[in-house]
């Protein structure tokens, strides 16, 4: 296929295509860090992780109609307030959450992933009730869509470089608050021995309660930036589900640099595939290898020695 | 102290004879015609909540991953009976006639060689039981003996059923794609689609199921089953007291797979035809809700769930589709949150108690593998 | 939920008017029982039919929940519109139309269950639903069963025939040819780049595509062709394919929350559908809205109907739909095709003089709707429908601005020659 083309169009080819793998795991990387954070640090199997990254989106959304309506003027930044919105919405509804659902069932995590599927129905249908079943599309600000040329070929999509940007903030926000804070200390300790962490005067139900609400509001801030490149609609969330887990527990489960590295694997390896195969093979051949290497390596690719 | 109990006491005789005469008797007289498949139908999900059960409830292995069990099964039988639909007669305006017409649409001009066995029933049914059970050993024997258990396990499962339902819908000359395979229409030659048809086919129905229950009865009271148990509560300590953990496991996976696979076909049967929204994610969980509903520990429980709830799907969806939903994801989690048993918990707890009081019937056993396991069940396990 | 006092038509002046436009053209070819007084009920049922002497149930089965609500929603609410306005009108045969929904839920096995149901213990004299093939494909056995008469609104990928259904959308050949011509001879295209989601329609219409472009037409081919699972969101590999193999038009029949991902990044990728030429066939309002009319501007999609058709019909249709089911609704070709299922029931029960499935198959062929929202539809022999294909161009605001119509009527080729 590559026959017909100069070198210096296949340079330019393969410079976008490196890009494409580049956007592809940033996605996959915000995707995936708030359930790291849920399912890593926690234990807990969110199933209603979508629907947490889809009440981002509307909210997204609300915000989009209301700056249109009411501030025309300052349109072109409303997409900073709405992520704003979307990490507090999801995060203050994951709270709640944790606080009638989630503390229950600590001590059984498969039994997280029933009643969390159970909450994924509820919270569908109350999209569906609310914003009606069908989609609804996020106009975004002029200056978001559209690239940049930086040759005459090569051109770089602005909303890619966005979410990409906006994945290393919250990515190195994540790292500052789990590994420099007081707060990111509090977790870890629980993590490695909550009786232990109790003992010391840590508030152990606070502190969980904060980490699954965090875990979510990142969920929501994702939702609100693939406004961008996806759908919005009551069912969208469970388009993420599989993808997300994979990533996480390809990467082990409680390491957030193995995250990272299976999330880059992974993207690279699809979008790789992609260009090469069709779609549909390219995922088959990416989610199986992914699952044959689980199979050897069922700890994933970094773990970290927990006392249990 | 107490004796290991005896397979099929007093109680689970009683129990399977009520169920006997509630699925042989009660339905048959009073249902019509369209609820009795339709009961027929509910019911070969419970093939896979019993499976759930054992695999479960017992062994602690939750596998997310039944629907492909299913769908092999479910498979297997349709595509015996597309081929006997497919007769050179019946597909004359094809470009290639006695081929299924699916295969038509895609440019296939013969039969690829996996399709090939299931033109012989006995083949067939060898088939459904054996592949299911291959690809669980497999799938088993990959991850049990690397000590893969609880949550990764159940993550797994699911993306392979991510897998297979892209796989046969991205290969649609090979599978019938997202439509499935559809328009079955005998059984070696008996025509499966009229009401007298269906109405044996329920019969047969219960009498496998009647069977997979007794099947799973003694594998519970054999020393596997307190094996089981043991796992699910000190795996190491099994481990070291010298049995070999991973085939057990192995062993109980492939079980419930088999019992999956037997549902799917007759699910083939009775529904006439086979898709693969069976075999998703989504179709996957809500057999998993079944059995918690019905009560994980429990084997009939997890039949009287898998009616249940899909008796409440279908008359609440018939009347209230937007409250369904609602209805049944609030189930999920009061099962989980309040009845962590089930239906059977319930029962054991506040009916049982009070018929026992109203005949006077104390039982006399304390070794009474109820009461066991209702102790076992308030205290499961922390991974 | 109260139906008659949410339709269009309050004023008695103008239902009258109605009436008088709706019947004229009809009235040479009906039968008198049509307009004498109402039938007896043995006469005009002798199957067992849910019809009373005021009273004829007919079902509606579209999802309501699951994934496919999105899709399926406009056509509930088309059909519920059509039996309202019947009913204004006086019913079938002087009975007035009631129905029963049911939920398929975006699945299969609940498609065939709520259809059995339907027809074996309500005993509805049609059924007005499905949308994807799957969902027919499954419900097909059961209605050819139980004798039930299906209106299927969606455009399809043929290959199927059925006494038993009616299929109001458009056929794959009808759909697809007409853009294709078009687009060789209008943009001069000769090199097509096919991109879908995975799935029989898909698939089925791309080859009915490639057929025609490499055997019918001179000096065009097919540079790619390529699938993607449902419900996947990442197309920046393929349109760096794009980029790399610049054809001349796209042809894409991607459907659902895909759609809105595609169209998102091939803008933001740089793709200016005002200079590359892009045709879908499975874009229609209803999905613009989710993708944003901002991001299709300048894609030509090919279709039947278009919300924005300039004839007087139309202009009522679009008033009534939107004074019952809210100003923002839009309407796609789906959701016309499916208002027409009612209409074209009501028209052959009327032809039969009976609800009898068996009559009203027989009476299908040759049934005319003067009053279709798309201008003039007609029942070919095969139960699909004579129709005009349009081409739209996609706008800013979410409508499409029609560049061309088929001169004639198209006739419906379920078994296309050639096309195997």
């Amino acid at each position: 296929m590559f026959g017909d083309y100069s070198l210096g169009d296949l340079g330019a080819i393969f410079a976008m295509q490196g890009f494409a793998g580049l956007i592809l795991f940033s996605v996959y990387l915000l995707m995936a860090l708030g359930l790291a954070i849920i399912f890593g640090q926690m234990g807990v199997i969110n199933m209603a992780h979508g629907e947490f990254m889809i009440l981002g989106a509307y909210v997204t959304w609300l915000t989009s109609v209301f700056f249109s309506e009411h501030l025309p003027s300052l349109f072109g930044i409303y997409f900073f307030v709405a992520m704003a919105l979307a990490f507090c919405a999801s995060g203050a509804l994951g709270m709640l959450i944790e606080w009638t659902l989630i503390r229950r069932l600590y001590k059984r995590p498969l039994d997280t992933l029933l009643a969390t599927w159970g909450l994924s129905l509820i919270l569908q249908q109350t999209y569906r009730s609310v914003f009606g079943p069908r989609e609804v599309g996020v106009t975004l600000p002029d200056w978001m869509m559209g690239s940049l040329p930086v040759t005459d070929v090569i051109e770089v999509q602005i909303n890619g470089l966005f979410v990409m940007g906006l994945t290393v903030l919250i990515t190195t926000a994540v790292f500052i608050m789990i590994f420099r804070s007081r707060f990111g200390q509090q977790v870890r300790a629980v993590v490695q021995n909550r009786q232990m962490a109790g003992a010391v005067g840590i508030d152990t139900e606070k502190v969980d309660r904060l980490t699954f609400g965090l875990g979510c509001g990142i969920a929501g801030v994702a939702g609100s930036a693939f406004t961008m490149i996806g759908s919005t609609g009551p069912t969208a969330g469970q388009l993420y589900i599989v993808d997300t887990f994979l990533i996480v527990v390809f990467g082990g489960a409680a390491s957030l640099f193995g995250t990272i590295a299976s999330a880059f694997s992974i993207s690279q390896a699809q979008s790789t595939l992609e260009f090469f195969l069709s779609g549909s093979m390219a995922k088959v051949i990416t989610l199986l290898t992914v699952v044959g290497i689980l199979m050897l390596r069922p700890q994933g690719l970094f773990t970290l020695k927990v006392r249990r | 102290m107490k004796t290991a109990p005896s397979f099929m006491d007093r109680k689970d005789l009683l129990a399977l004879a009520v169920l006997a005469a509630i699925l042989l008797i009660a339905f048959p007289v009073l249902l019509d015609g369209f609820r009795l498949n339709l009961v027929g139908k509910y019911l070969t999900y419970a093939f896979v909540a019993v499976g759930l059960v054992l695999c479960w409830g017992y062994g602690g292995i939750l596998s997310l991953g039944q629907g492909v069990f299913f769908a092999l099964g479910g498979y297997g039988m349709a595509m015996y009976l597309k081929l006997e639909a497919s007769s050179v007669e019946n597909t004359k305006i094809q470009s290639t006639p006695g081929i299924p017409d699916f295969m038509d649409w895609n440019q296939l001009t013969e039969l690829p060689w996996f399709w090939q066995p299931f033109h012989s029933l006995p083949l067939t049914i060898l088939l459904i039981l054996l592949v299911p059970a291959f690809f669980a050993f497999v799938i088993g024997s990959a991850m049990f003996k690397r000590r893969v258990s609880g949550v990764y396990f159940a993550i797994i499962t699911q993306a392979i059923a991510a897998i297979a339902t892209i796989l046969i819908i991205g290969q649609q000359g090979y599978t019938g794609g997202v439509n499935g395979i559809t328009d079955l229409r005998t059984l070696h030659g008996w025509d499966i689609r009229t009401d007298s048809a269906k109405f044996i086919l329920y019969f047969v129905n219960v009498a496998l199921l009647l069977a997979v229950v007794c099947f799973a009865m003694f594998v519970r009271d054999s020393k596997l089953g307190r094996i089981l148990v043991a796992m699910r509560e000190k795996e190491d300590r099994v481990r070291f007291s010298g049995y070999s953990v991973a085939n057990f496991q192995i062993f109980v996976f492939c079980l419930a797979g088999v019992f999956s696979a037997i549902g799917g076909a007759m699910f083939t049967l009775q529904v006439g035809f086979m898709s693969p929204s069976l075999v998703g994610i989504v179709p996957s969980i809500e057999m998993v809700i079944f059995t918690a509903v019905g009560g994980r520990l429990s084997i009939f429980g997890a039949i009287y769930g898998a009616l249940a709830v899909n008796f409440a799907k279908t008359s609440l969806s018939e009347s209230f589709p937007e409250l369904w939903l609602l209805g049944l994801g609030g189930l999920f989690i009061a099962v989980v949150l309040v009845f962590p048993n089930g239906l059977a918990g319930i029962w054991r707890d506040y009916v049982q108690p009070s018929i026992d009081r109203a005949f006077k019937l104390r039982s006399k056993d304390p070794a009474d593998p109820g009461h066991d396991v209702a102790k076992q069940a308030s205290t499961l396990p922390a991974e | 939920m109260s139906r008659d006092d949410k339709t269009g038509f309050h004023s008695p002046l103008r239902r009258k008017l109605l009436m008088g436009m709706a019947a004229a053209p009809f009235a040479g070819m009906m039968p008198k029982t049509a307009f004498a007084q109402t039938p007896a009920t043995a006469t005009v049922n002798t199957t067992g039919l849910a019809v009373t002497d005021t009273e004829v149930t007919v079902g509606i089965l579209h999802s309501a929940t699951g994934t496919m609500a999105i899709s399926e929603t406009g056509s509930i609410q088309a059909e519920k519109l059509a039996i309202a306005q019947i009913n204004e009108m006086g019913g079938v045969l002087g009975r007035k139309i009631k129905f029963i929904q049911e939920d398929g839920a975006s699945d299969w096995p609940t498609f065939a269950e709520k259809a059995k149901k339907l027809l074996v213990q309500d005993k509805v004299a049609a059924i007005m639903g499905c949308w994807t093939s799957a969902s027919r494909k499954a419900v097909l056995p059961v209605i050819e069963q139980y004798n039930g008469m299906l209106y299927y609104p969606t455009f399809y990928e043929g290959l199927e025939q059925s006494k038993n259904v009616i299929y109001t959308g458009q056929e794959a050949t009808q759909q697809i040819l007409e853009s294709i011509n078009w687009v060789v001879k209008e943009k001069g295209a000769k090199t097509f780049y096919f991109i879908g989601s995975d799935y029989i329609w898909p698939r089925t219409s791309n080859k009915i595509a490639r057929k025609h472009i490499e055997n019918f037409l001179k000096g065009t081919k097919v540079v790619g062709e390529e699938y993607f699972p449902l419900g996947h969101t990442q197309f920046n590999s393929v349109i760096n394919k794009l980029k790399l193999t610049k054809p001349d038009v796209i042809f894409t029949d991607v459907v659902g929350g895909s759609n809105v991902a595609f169209y998102k990044q091939l803008k933001a990728a740089g793709i200016n559908l005002e200079k590359q030429t892009l045709i879908t066939i499975s874009v229609t309002e209803d999905e613009i809205d989710g993708i944003g009319g901002e991001n299709i501007a300048g894609a030509y999609s090919c279709m039947k109907y278009f919300q924005s058709l300039d004839n007087p019909n139309n202009k009522e249709f679009v008033a009534a739909f939107k004074k019952m089911w809210g100003e923002k609704t839009v309407i796609g070709d789906v959701t016309q095709a499916a208002y027409l299922g009612p209409w074209l029931w009501k028209l052959t029960v009327e032809k039969a003089g009976s609800f009898d499935v068996d009559k009203i198959a027989a009476a299908s062929a040759d049934i005319e709707f003067t009053k279709a929202p798309e201008g003039y539809v007609k029942i070919h022999p095969n139960h699909h429908l004579w129709s005009k294909t349009r081409i739209g161009l996609a706008q800013k605001d979410g409508q499409f601005k029609v560049v061309y119509e088929s001169p004639q009527l198209i006739e419906p080729n379920p078994f296309p020659k050639g096309y195997q």
